[in-house]
């Protein structure tokens, strides 16, 4: 690789990383033809971590970052002083092949900045998905970020070649949207999600390729005032109106030539955690967002423990719980207890009774369980009423995360 | 228990290969299950050093069933580093067989734990090593490229781990090189050699300093999380992976530049405003013509049209006929419904009383799609995706033109105005295509290939019956 498209990587590779977006997960299983490359294996696989603790999965680029929105948050946006560059399709197709055939990635996470038009621009993205896999025969993961601001049949034709489609909504609410993405309208993020899911839906009833692996957005944390609570709500109508497959959360930080209508702070990483532990329970663990809310203060998490843990807290009296009998349901939200501990053990739970330390077994949550839980050999019931419970699991959580 | 056999005193010893001797133990336990010895009486040998004294000769015994859970279980477990894993793999498949057959439900058994641990970690490993693995090219002297790796894996998961690579870099010659043994794939045929040393592999790749140079970019300092990054890459891995140093250097510099961004005073931007760029970016297309540019631009969704056969007629006409798609005849001259069945649409029309200029005339789908058979181009019905797919133009070019009525010709046409489908003989007449006025009616190539005379002069009555409903309908609005 020579300097100058080395250079020109580093530009490209920095001005997507605050995407924060990375799995290769959700496509259908693939293998590589005779002479074909790659394969997809169903639950994605991380190549590499930067000290940032974050997976490189999927190679992450921008086409190009030059950009007409001027979208505050945005490292990219017109009024910025960074520098720019542009990659020729041909190029994008190389660096993909090559890092592939190396085992350095999953495949492409391709976004842009938006030049000439929305439509010039999403052509551009199809036309590397599209030469990826009729030139080159690659079966690996493609994942597009889509343009909302494009035609609609652009959009569809994007779907046909990448596993998975992405609109990112940016910010939780319209006004801060119109505040600090002028260029940006909800409505047409929108109807776009709206198109996409309609036709996820109807290729997957159809068994046609389509998008394979749904739709995802991102929302930005900190860059507006929306409270927790409200980024919930946002979340919860996405997965209920699109079929979303995930909503990526990412805290907002500081950037390389910052706008002046954005205060430059470090990003808020533990509400972006406590976000997604909230996601978590309201996808899988049948929370609603008021429940959640009702752990925290005023519509903002509790950034000392976990939103399940705040939850049940406030809620003692619906404490302790039988391991050896209570529903699934009511085991789901057990503090410490996850959704797979849970299941095992509802399955070893027909063939014996469990004590304290069978359950250890099986959770690691344990001490965190313990207080809310009846066991063969363990009651909590006076322990449920201590007020100093909050404090003591509070300094179990922050030394577990010192010896993170 | 007979003492026939010099192994056989109290203890029973058998020796394995050492590494992960799957069948040797497969063999061992049907034979030990056969005889009646208990997990206790047994002393698992899987070290080349004691296996000199000789293989204690168990004779065979008959296979037993195991759920596929436990087989599988088995399979992966083997490859574990640890030596009490036939052991502990002998207790399972004993306490399965003698009433515990529900033993792998039971989680929180220390025997299932243990075992669920080490399959854990074995997974782990072949994750690990699916994911770390870096290869390096070679240029042979025939000009062919081959691949290889050096890899240092946990356990002794070279098998086991072997099919990922197969299915991933089939096209590729690859060498997996590791102290346990190498794997080798010459593109059409695995197999297994004996260990390397990490000098067999190459030492530098093209593609190295562009990949360090990606994994630094894409690192945000203001981020910095090194506990996360160590527990999901453990150091160990390191020095088998190029790009790790890099992180030195990234870790300390992290605080400074997040100072330094942080410090810097928003700077006022240095390029102009494109103002006129913005006003030109148009969400819609606002023209019919406009709409048909993008049309005859875009490529065919299914590839071997000459074109993109456009809508006909004037803006505000009173009918508008959907149709399926272009034929042979419209591919070659760009214009819809000038093939036999248009032909046989406008003596239809004629009959009804409607004049074919002052119609829009289109199709639901805007290019041919055929099978070549020989010289001959067939004809073949779009897919419903497809169809889908071009409604989105149809929807526009309709809106643009604003018929009064808008007359569906056959299935393909009403799936794409309703989105939905419907059996055409018996819905034909007065429909709404979502909130628009319409009509349904057959598709005029549907007379066509009707086998006799008489039916075909009967279907062209109704259809001319049709149009003239329609027409009567438009006069009506």
């Amino acid at each position: 690789m020579d300097d100058r498209f080395k250079s020109k990587l580093r530009i490209l590779a920095d001005a997507a990383k605050y995407d924060a977006s990375c799995a290769s997960s959700g496509a259908p299983r693939r293998s590589a033809g005779a002479k074909g490359l790659g394969s997809t294996t169903g639950a994605g696989i991380c190549h590499a971590y930067t000290p940032d603790g974050r997976c490189i999965s999927l190679l992450k680029i921008l086409l190009t970052n030059y950009c007409l929105f001027d979208c505050a948050y945005c490292i990219n946006r017109r009024s910025s002083n960074v520098e720019r560059a542009r990659f020729s399709v041909e190029e994008v197709v190389t660096l993909t092949v090559e890092f592939y055939k190396r085992n350095y990635i999953e495949g492409l996470f391709l976004s842009s900045g938006i030049i000439r038009s929305p439509d010039y621009t999403m052509e551009q993205l199809t036309l590397v998905a599209k030469k990826l896999r009729r030139d080159h025969e690659f079966a690996g993961y493609i994942h597009l970020k889509t343009i909302p601001e494009a035609s609609p049949w652009l959009i569809e034709h994007a779907g046909l070649w990448a596993d998975r489609l992405s609109i990112n909504v940016e910010l939780p609410d319209e006004a801060s949207l119109q505040r600090l993405a002028p260029e940006k309208d909800g409505a047409s993020i929108k109807s776009a999600m709206g198109q996409m899911g309609e036709r996820i839906a109807e290729a997957r009833a159809e068994r046609r390729r389509f998008s394979p692996a749904g739709q995802s957005t991102q929302m930005i944390v900190g860059a507006d005032t929306t409270t927790d609570e409200g980024v919930l709500r946002t979340s919860a109508s996405l997965y209920e109106r699109y079929a979303l497959r995930r909503v990526y959360y990412s805290a907002f930080s500081p950037i390389p030539h910052a706008s002046a209508a954005l205060p430059a702070k470090s990003p808020p990483l533990q509400r972006e955690n406590r976000l997604y532990q909230a996601d978590w329970l309201l996808r899988y663990y049948g929370f609603t967002v008021e429940e959640i809310a009702a752990g925290g203060d005023s519509g903002m998490l509790d950034l000392d423990i976990d939103p399940k843990l705040a939850w049940a807290l406030k809620n003692r009296d619906r404490f302790p719980v039988d391991v050896n009998a209570a529903a699934r349901e009511l085991l789901l939200r057990v503090p410490g207890l996850g959704k797979r501990a849970v299941d095992k053990i509802v399955a070893a739970r027909r063939h014996t009774r469990l004590r304290t330390s069978d359950v250890a077994r099986v959770s690691a949550g344990l001490k965190r369980a313990l207080p809310f839980l009846i066991t063969a050999d363990h009651r909590p019931t006076r322990l449920l009423d201590r007020s100093k419970l909050r404090q003591e699991l509070v300094t179990h959580e922050t030394q577990l995360s010192l010896f993170a | 228990m007979r003492r026939n056999s010099a192994c056989l005193h109290d203890m029973q010893r058998v020796a394995l290969q050492s590494g992960a001797d799957h069948a040797g133990f497969r063999q061992a336990a049907r034979a030990l299950i056969a005889q009646g010895i208990s997990p206790d009486r047994v002393v698992w040998d899987a070290d080349e050093a004691t296996s000199l004294f000789g293989r204690c000769e168990v004779p065979d015994g008959p296979p037993f069933a195991l759920s596929r859970r436990a087989i599988s279980l088995t399979k992966l477990v083997v490859c574990h580093r640890a030596a009490e894993k036939y052991a502990l793999l002998y207790t399972l498949i004993w306490r399965l067989l003698h009433g515990e057959r529900h033993l792998l439900d039971v989680y929180s058994d220390p025997l299932v734990h243990n075992l669920e641990m080490k399959r854990k970690g074995i997974r782990r490993d072949l994750h690990k090593m699916h994911a770390f693995v870096r290869f390096r090219r070679l240029e042979l002297d025939t000009g062919a490229e081959r691949f290889v790796a050096w890899f240092e894996p946990d356990h002794y998961i070279l098998e086991e781990a072997a099919d990922f690579f197969v299915d991933r870099f089939r096209a590729l010659t690859w060498s997996i090189l590791t102290p346990i043994g190498s794997l080798h794939w010459d593109r059409s045929r695995l197999s297994l050699g004996p260990a390397a040393r990490r000098e067999d592999a190459p030492s530098h790749d093209a593609f190295e300093g562009g990949w360090r140079a990606y994994y630094e970019s894409t690192f945000n300092p203001a981020r910095l999380n090194t506990g996360m990054m160590r527990a999901h890459m453990p150091k160990r891995y390191w020095r088998n992976m190029p790009e790790t140093s890099a992180i030195s250097s990234l870790v300390q510099s992290a605080a400074s530049r997040v100072t330094v961004m942080c410090e810097q005073e928003a700077a006022m931007p240095r390029k102009r405003n494109p103002a006129k760029a913005l006003a030109g970016m148009k969400a819609e297309p606002e023209t019919l013509s406009a709409l048909n540019a993008i049309i005859a631009q875009s490529e065919p969704l299914v590839p071997g049209a000459t074109r993109a056969v456009l809508g006909e007629g004037p803006l505000g006409a009173a009918i508008a006929f959907v149709g399926e798609q272009p034929g042979d005849v419209e591919d070659q001259e760009g214009r819809p419904f000038v093939g036999p069945a248009g032909q046989l649409l406008e003596r239809a029309m004629h009959e009804a009383g409607i004049e074919r200029k002052s119609c829009f005339l289109t199709n639901a789908v805007k290019h041919f799609k055929f099978e070549q058979r020989g010289k001959r181009r067939i004809h073949q019905k779009p897919t419903a995706g497809e169809v889908k797919h071009y409604r989105w133009w149809l929807d526009r070019e309709l809106a643009l033109v604003r018929p009064r009525l808008i007359v569906a010709l056959g299935s393909t046409a009403v799936l794409a105005l309703k989105g939905a489908s419907v059996p055409i003989l018996r819905s034909r007449g007065p429909a709404d295509f979502n909130g628009r006025p319409g009509f349904i009616t057959v598709h005029p190539s549907y007379l066509l290939r009707l086998p006799s005379e008489s039916e075909r002069t009967h279907a062209f009555k109704n259809f001319v019956t049709d149009l003239h409903a329609a027409r009567d309908l438009t006069l009506r609005c």
